[in-house]
């Protein structure tokens, strides 16, 4: 796997996923093409919990089924082990947006739909699955189906279903992106925990700051149509972050960086301003707790 | 991690375990069934009022008494339609459900079938049935032939959509595990389309006795369509009845009988759904 590490990216660990000017193109209903990934290149080292953020639309769930053999790419290539990309990956757990259990099967066969699909024994798999039921908070809902559970507890069981084959890389599409803030912020927390347990590589897909900023090592942040990279930033925050993450200097800094690339790209606007007199109003008539939170 | 566990169960796990009891059921049917029994008092008592002799509109006791008279060949006549409702409709299942498989497996099948499928959907089934006659002569064959045709559609297009109901997400993951195209569909594809399917059959068993019917008016000389005609010419309205009566029993059964299937096979579905014939 050394021999595939890409000039400039080493940090130490060799190489999981190395793109290499990779382009996706579509055919438009007009007979045209839109561009929707173009010329990136990257390395995503063993281990790293790599973040790709950015606004909706910019290609990034186009380049995870990429990463993950899901959809061919237009041009470039992509390597994950080594190997270079050419059918689905198998070595890999994904998670997207959506649960998508299947909901005449409980929580347990769920997870065990991997290894089923796999073609294994899944006898061998049900302590290993019933473990990672534990450890993603769903213990004792083992025998429940995916209609008698909360979305982030779907969102849980779908997490453990990625994991139940050990795969040393795990690509995720938006995972916390259908959940409410309160459950994402403990899913976020949870997410580093276990992540911080396995030696897993991650690939993240977010459009929030705050997820990119608190769960990563770096974070890849795309333009917007055509997708590419435009900045890379090491989030260099110590460990567990967990809901303390906020706190640290280090944070604010990350999170103002990339504010100010999406205000420079257009993809964050300023407000427009208010007028003083309209600044006066509001002011006089908020309490004063209102205002201390504010400011 | 400890905070899952304080997470609030959705609506789902009350659903889950409602429709408690037999008990339960009668009592929330026991409104209809007094709706039917006013129907009856007033049907029984209406003719009589307005003095309307029997051929028009016979009383219910009327009707059954006249059954009573023949009920042997009414029943007789109901077991054969009832047999060949049954032969086309299960024919139209086998048949509907591998050929939607088809259709979703081939693009090339799909883009060759389906727009013809849509197009024959609409013209009226029973409008062929005096050609069956024609090709097929007289009997059991014609009307199986005209039931199959009737289930066949509605079954077929509801298997189709099914089988592609299927989340891409779900397909996308089946894929990076490397599956089997087989295993994607025993595993996901099949159990997903189950739902749809049994709403195409159900809607296949209720045309099939249209078709049955239909069948024994054109093609045939037994059955209860064909002494439908016979009562009718004798102007024994009340046995008409009695006729339209046994034959619609004879639906509704098979329509329970599929829902029983559909109970046993996919509970899954069956429990969260709010279904009027269960209101």
């Amino acid at each position: 796997m050394h021999e595939n590490v890409t000039p400039g990216a080493g940090h130490g660990s060799p190489a999981s996923i190395v793109l290499e000017h990779v382009s996706k193109t579509y055919p438009t209903s007009g007979g045209g093409w839109t561009e929707a990934v173009k010329d990136v290149s990257l390395t995503v080292r063993q281990g790293e919990f790599l973040s790709i953020l950015g606004p909706s639309g910019c290609g990034k769930s186009t380049l995870l089924r990429m990463i993950a053999g899901l959809l061919p790419v237009t041009q470039g290539r992509i390597l994950v082990a080594g190997v270079e990309v050419k059918r689905p990956v198998t070595d890999v757990g994904i998670v997207f947006q959506k649960p998508v259990l299947l909901e005449w099967r409980t929580v347990l066969e769920n997870v065990l739909l991997q290894p089923e699909l796999r073609g294994a024994d899944t006898r061998a798999f049900v302590a290993r699955a019933r473990d990672l039921l534990v450890s993603v908070g769903l213990e004792g809902f083992e025998d429940s189906h995916p209609r008698q559970l909360s979305g982030g507890m779907q969102q849980r069981a779908s997490i453990a279903r990625a994991l139940v084959n050990d795969p040393p890389l795990l690509l995720m599409d938006e995972p916390l992106g259908a959940l409410d803030a309160l459950t994402r912020e403990q899913m976020r927390v949870d997410l580093e925990e276990l992540w911080l347990q396995s030696s897993k590589t991650v690939v993240f897909i977010t459009h929030s700051i705050d997820d990119a900023v608190l769960l990563s090592d770096r974070v890849v942040i795309m333009s917007p149509r055509p997708g590419c990279i435009d900045h890379v930033i090491d989030i260099d925050l110590p460990r567990p972050r967990a809901l303390a993450g906020r706190k640290h200097e280090g944070f604010h800094v990350a999170e103002e960086a990339i504010t100010a690339i999406f205000l420079e790209r257009g993809v964050l606007q300023r407000s427009r301003g208010l007028t003083a007199a309209e600044i006066a109003r509001h002011t006089e008539s908020s309490p004063a707790t209102r205002r201390q939170t504010v400011s | 991690m400890d905070s899952a566990v304080s997470m609030p169960l959705g609506e789902g796990q009350v659903a889950f375990h409602r429709r408690s009891g037999l008990l339960d059921a009668l009592a929330r049917r026991r409104t209809v069934l007094i709706t039917l029994a006013l129907i009856m008092v007033a049907w029984q008592l209406g003719p009589r009022l307005l003095a309307l002799p029997t051929y028009l509109l016979p009383p219910p006791s009327t009707v059954l008494m006249a059954f009573l008279e023949q009920w042997q060949r009414a029943l007789n006549a109901a077991w054969i339609t009832t047999t060949v409702m049954l032969g086309g409709f299960i024919a139209a299942a086998v048949f509907s459900t591998v050929f939607a498989v088809l259709i979703v497996s081939s693009q090339l099948v799909e883009d060759a079938i389906q727009p013809i499928l849509l197009v024959f959907q609409v013209v009226p089934k029973i409008a062929i049935a005096p050609l069956f006659i024609v090709w097929f002569g007289f009997g059991w064959i014609p009307e199986t032939v005209l039931v199959f045709l009737m289930a066949f559609f509605p079954i077929t297009l509801s298997a189709v959509a099914g089988l592609k109901s299927a989340d891409p997400d779900i397909l996308d993951l089946a894929r990076s595990t490397g599956a089997s195209t087989w295993a994607m569909f025993r595993k996901i594809k099949l159990p997903q389309a189950l739902p749809e399917i049994f709403t195409g059959l159900k809607v296949g068993i209720t045309l099939a006795s249209t078709g049955a019917i239909t069948a024994e008016f054109i093609a045939s000389d037994r059955g209860i369509g064909y002494l439908l005609l016979e009562w009718r010419a004798d102007l024994n309205t009340p046995m008409v009845f009695a006729g339209i009566f046994l034959i619609s029993a004879a639906g509704l059964l098979l329509y329970y009988v599929i829902e029983v299937i559909e109970h046993v096979t996919i509970p899954w579905h069956v429990s969260q759904r709010r279904d009027i014939s269960h209101a």
